[in-house]
């Protein structure tokens, strides 16, 4: 399977998501830099964390020009696996890929610290490792973080499942005392109608080996391998260099 | 010629950053501070003709979809005087 990082000026957890697509998945991964028009052929696309241009203007709202962008746009378009991380969910916001915006977290600090996440889907390719209810520890590090939709959209994302993980208590209550933002709903990541893009402001890259803590990140990429695999058999078969999915499509 | 766009945040929007400021404002004895909301604000040197059409579409343009977010964010433009609105 061939996994892309994509490398904004400003990215900064785009080495650690390169580490696990590459050393603990063992995907055959690479760098891709915002200025770059096509994909390398990548089966599955992050958009990693950080501070892509320095989020002047607002997050992500500059990243969202890179030539890149139009290169994710059409690669989602088409129906392959685009996974936001905190900044990368900024972007995908910024671009239309995914709804709402990220707000001042209501504290007005940065938050940097482990939380618990109750897993509210777990029938999508990005979490198909996961049992429904689950609750996973992962770290947060963000400064805008707080989710806002309009009360009508926000209704709409609730009725039709679109809410992945919710900011929860340790035994998976969710509550305000477990909100460390001020998201509407608890909300910490979101999946797009057609359930192959999925943005979250925690970072399962940073919680996906026990020496850190927690491999409860893990599962979002091992289910995003399995997930490409059962949509290309080709890739099972193969271990050598397989070509993505894009040629299945054009 | 020169405009001024100011950005600011939908009224149903929270804005802990306005709250804050308010709250400090009534600490240092401001008691007449009810609320503050806090923006953005853009100077623009525009080089072409705003009294025509298409070139405030333009600029109308850049700041709907570029300088504001209009999930969380409303704008207003201000024109040279010599622009009738």
């Amino acid at each position: 399977m061939k996994t892309g990082v994509v490398v904004f000026p400003g990215s900064n957890c785009d080495h650690d998501t390169y580490h696990v697509l590459k050393h603990v998945l063992g995907t055959d991964a690479r760098f891709i830099w915002h200025g770059d028009a096509h994909l390398h052929d990548c089966d599955v696309i992050v958009l990693p964390g950080g501070f892509s241009y320095g989020d002047y203007l607002r997050t992500g709202a500059i990243a969202r020009f890179s030539p890149v962008m139009q290169a994710v746009k059409e690669f989602a378009r088409r129906g392959g696996f685009v996974l936001g991380i905190c900044n990368g969910f900024q972007i995908l916001q910024e671009a239309g890929l995914l709804p709402g915006a990220m707000l001042r977290n209501r504290g007005l600090k940065f938050i940097c610290r482990p939380v618990d996440l109750r897993a509210e889907r777990t029938d999508l390719a990005f979490t198909r490792a996961y049992e429904p209810g689950q609750v996973l520890r992962m770290p947060i590090a963000h400064n805008e973080g707080s989710f806002y939709v309009s009360p009508e959209e926000l209704n709409h994302l609730e009725r039709n499942g679109r809410v992945v993980l919710r900011y929860s208590s340790p035994s998976g209550e969710v509550c305000d005392a477990a909100n460390p933002n001020g998201s509407l709903n608890n909300i910490a990541a979101l999946i797009n109608e057609e359930g192959n893009v999925m943005g979250m402001m925690p970072h399962p890259e940073r919680a996906s080996e026990l020496c850190l803590g927690s491999e409860d990140g893990k599962g979002i990429f091992v289910s995003l391998l399995k997930a490409v695999e059962s949509k290309n058999p080709r890739i099972q078969e193969s271990k050598n260099g397989p070509r993505g999915l894009s040629f299945l499509n054009s | 010629m020169m405009l001024r766009v100011f950005v600011t945040l939908k009224p149903s929007v929270l804005d802990p950053q306005g709250m804050t400021i308010q709250k400090t404002l009534a600490g240092l004895g401001y008691s007449q501070v009810e609320e503050v909301r806090q923006g953005k604000y853009f100077e623009i040197r525009w080089a072409g003709d705003l009294s025509a059409r298409e070139e405030r579409d333009k600029v109308e343009t850049i700041v709907a979809r570029v300088l504001s977010n209009p999930v969380i964010e409303g704008y207003r433009i201000e024109w040279p005087q010599e622009i009738p609105a």
